[in-house]
């Protein structure tokens, strides 16, 4: 379950808070199953009637939110906010109030109803084996298609062998063909297919389906035609059924080139630009990808999400506080003798943007010179750290071996192992690294613990101060905050089109998460006129500059 | 002006005063200078040895205050004001003969023989 995200404060304690779960229990919502890690969630579910409460009694927010889900939405946890980092504090409504999507009309079959039947066939199975169906699935077909030819061989000699005809050495030589095919056929499954599966797509894996149903297809004929001219007269040539054996084996072995193709190979030639963007601090990144659908390049694009992206951090969003009061310090209105209060309250806020507007506005300079100040404490928090570290690291030193461990008599050196010497250097430098972690906001990436663990590492492998530090002074990728657990993270797949359609030019989809996205937008790479010109390298010739005159 | 190590060199050397002329809000002197040390010499059309890398007149307006000086296209100059003309760049020349708070120049030009003017002739030996 990602909620376990560290640095996500927001969700970290709303998700696991247990006054919204008592809510949410009470409320008897079908929300245990997603909540406990099966990656789809309700789309919508409730219109509540007036009577009931719609707040949280606890909660301090007095407004409620509505959510529209957008057409094709795949979603999960839709009725999630995406609050501002101020309420950590707070405990948030579980949106109350949802609207019913209806879809196209009642006799076609909408995306909607497709992905409500998807979502009951999933929550019917149970939670982390879903990962592993679909791949089951294909791996429960390919052992019946490898074990076929075997069985078509087999059962023959079986069933009426003495009603064969004797078959020499075209049987043998057809018999050591089939073994280095079907060996041939075993290893390339085995390097191409049987790789745990990286991500569950919402929808099918349209190539994946396709050619499982021509195994199948395949296999299923071929089984048809033997059952009914082979077994059934029980025919009498052997080498005839070999060479059938041999020809389902040779069917296979083309599938599966067709599966490369389609699966591996055409998608590595590059045909579109992914712009990538993260909606909370603008990180954007640029990538090149062949052609693919949109769930797999959604799946593609996470993977280099989360080793090029800096971790997103919400501490460092927020404008400081003293700069954007004062942009609200008011102008009171007064209403004069008004009868209708309806339309008030747009022209009243009208007025007071206007007001505020024309009034001159200082800050921005408030926010240069806070940049600045915050820049040079930074630096000085820095350096400070910097020469904290290097000291520590000059206390202790690596005992080669054939050093005797005491030198002396009277100073006997006490030998350590890397935890030991790491906690013992940690104590110097521990409140400058304290103190920068603090100034720079990353204090909840790196408890005292993970610095230390780190340290010991660094020490190790004969590490340099310098790249020691390397982890904490530049915010790195969000896969070095990541804790190891099987769970996997959990993103959704927001777009106006099928996520099975392919990439096309202008298409935009976003990857949510629970307070940040990634928006994709989609440009193709430009048509390449490549031209030739060809230089005789001996023409490369030099001449001084030509008179120039000058009048005067 | 080329000359043979050991052989006695002619060459009509002459001085010449030009008065610069305003027009507008410059002073100009009326001819155009080509050549420098860091202009291809075998270009010059005026010149009798062709790595000369010497500042050379290269056009005179006609009724302009070079003209009326005396000034013929082809001449070498050696010295403007004093300074040394024969080792200089062009940018060095142009600038030594635009002199903004001057109203004179007095310039040092060697010439052709056939258009020097009969009475002055100077020989030099190098």
């Amino acid at each position: 379950m990602d909620n376990e995200s560290q640095y996500s404060g927001y969700s970290y304690k709303s998700s696991h808070s247990r006054n919204s779960r008592k809510h949410r229990d009470r409320r008897d919502r079908h929300r245990s199953k997603s909540r406990d890690g099966s990656s789809r969630g309700d789309k919508s579910v409730t219109i509540h009637a007036p009577g009931e409460p719609l707040l949280d009694t606890e909660s301090t927010r007095g407004d409620d939110r509505v959510i529209l889900p957008l057409p094709y939405h795949t979603s999960q946890h839709m009725l999630k906010e995406i609050s501002p980092p101020l309420s950590l504090l707070q405990d948030d409504n579980w949106g109350e109030t949802t609207t019913v999507q209806t879809g196209t009309s009642e006799h076609s079959v909408s995306n909607e109803d497709l992905t409500r039947v998807s979502k009951e066939l999933e929550e019917s199975s149970p939670l982390e084996c879903r990962r592993f169906l679909g791949p089951g699935l294909g791996a429960v077909l390919g052992l019946f298609a490898l074990v076929t030819p075997l069985a078509f061989l087999v059962l023959p000699q079986l069933l009426w062998r003495e009603a064969l005809e004797p078959c020499g050495t075209p049987c043998e030589g057809l018999y050591v063909s089939l073994a280095f095919k079907l060996l041939v056929l075993l290893i390339s499954t085995w390097a191409l297919f049987l790789r745990p599966p990286r991500a569950t797509l919402p929808r099918f894996y349209v190539f994946r389906c396709l050619l499982l149903a021509l195994v199948f297809l395949f296999v299923a004929s071929y089984w048809l035609f033997y059952g009914v001219r082979v077994l059934e007269p029980r025919e009498r040539d052997y080498r005839g059924i070999v060479g059938y054996a041999a020809s389902l084996v040779d069917a296979l072995l083309f599938i599966q080139y067709l599966a490369l193709v389609l699966l591996e190979v055409r998608h590595l030639q590059p045909a579109f630009c992914l712009k990538v963007v993260r909606t909370t601090d603008g990180e954007s990144r640029f990538y090149n990808v062949g052609h693919l659908s949109i769930q797999r390049a959604a799946v593609w694009v996470l993977d280099q999400y989360y080793s090029d992206f800096p971790v997103y951090n919400p501490a460092l969003l927020n404008l400081p506080k003293s700069i954007l009061s004062k942009k609200s310090s008011g102008f009171k209105v007064y209403t004069l003798g008004e009868e209708n209060n309806t339309n008030n309250s747009t022209g009243q806020s009208r007025a007071m943007i206007a007001a505020a507007a024309r009034r001159r506005d200082n800050s921005h300079n408030e926010y240069y010179y806070e940049e600045a100040e915050m820049d040079r404490r930074v630096r000085k928090r820095k350096a400070r750290l910097v020469v904290a570290v290097e000291e520590a690291f000059t206390h202790i030193k690596r005992l080669q071996d054939d050093e005797p461990a005491a030198s002396s008599p009277k100073h006997p050196r006490e030998v350590m192992d890397p935890r030991e010497a790491a906690q013992a250097i940690f104590a110097p430098m521990a409140r400058a690294m304290q103190k920068y972690l603090r100034t720079t906001r990353q204090q909840p990436y790196h408890s005292m613990e993970s610095i230390i663990n780190h340290l010991q590492f660094c020490i190790t492998h004969n590490m340099t101060p310098k790249a020691f530090l390397e982890r904490y002074l530049s915010p790195g990728p969000t896969l070095q905050y990541q804790r190891e657990n099987g769970m996997g993270r959990q993103w959704t797949l927001v777009s106006e089109e099928p996520v099975t359609s392919a990439l096309s030019r202008g298409l935009v989809f976003s990857l949510r998460r629970l307070d940040f996205s990634l928006v994709v937008t989609v440009t193709p790479l430009p048509f390449l006129h490549l031209g030739e010109e060809f230089i005789d390298p001996k023409s490369h010739k030099f001449v001084m500059r030509l008179q120039s005159e000058t009048s005067v | 002006m080329s000359f043979i190590p050991g052989q006695p060199v002619t060459a009509v050397v002459q001085r010449i005063e030009i008065r610069k002329l305003r027009q507008g809000e410059h002073l100009i002197l009326g001819f155009s200078i080509g050549g420098g040390i860091d202009q291809d010499p075998g270009q010059n059309p005026f010149s009798e040895d062709k790595s000369d890398k010497g500042i050379y007149v290269t056009r005179v307006t006609p009724e302009g205050p070079a003209e009326v000086a005396g000034l013929m296209m082809g001449d070498k100059v050696m010295q403007v004001n004093g300074w040394d003309m024969t080792m200089v760049t062009h940018d060095q020349a142009r600038k030594r003969l635009t002199k903004k708070n001057e109203d004179v120049v007095r310039l040092l030009v060697a010439s052709l023989l056939c258009n020097a003017s009969p009475f002055v002739q100077t020989e030099f030996a190098i």
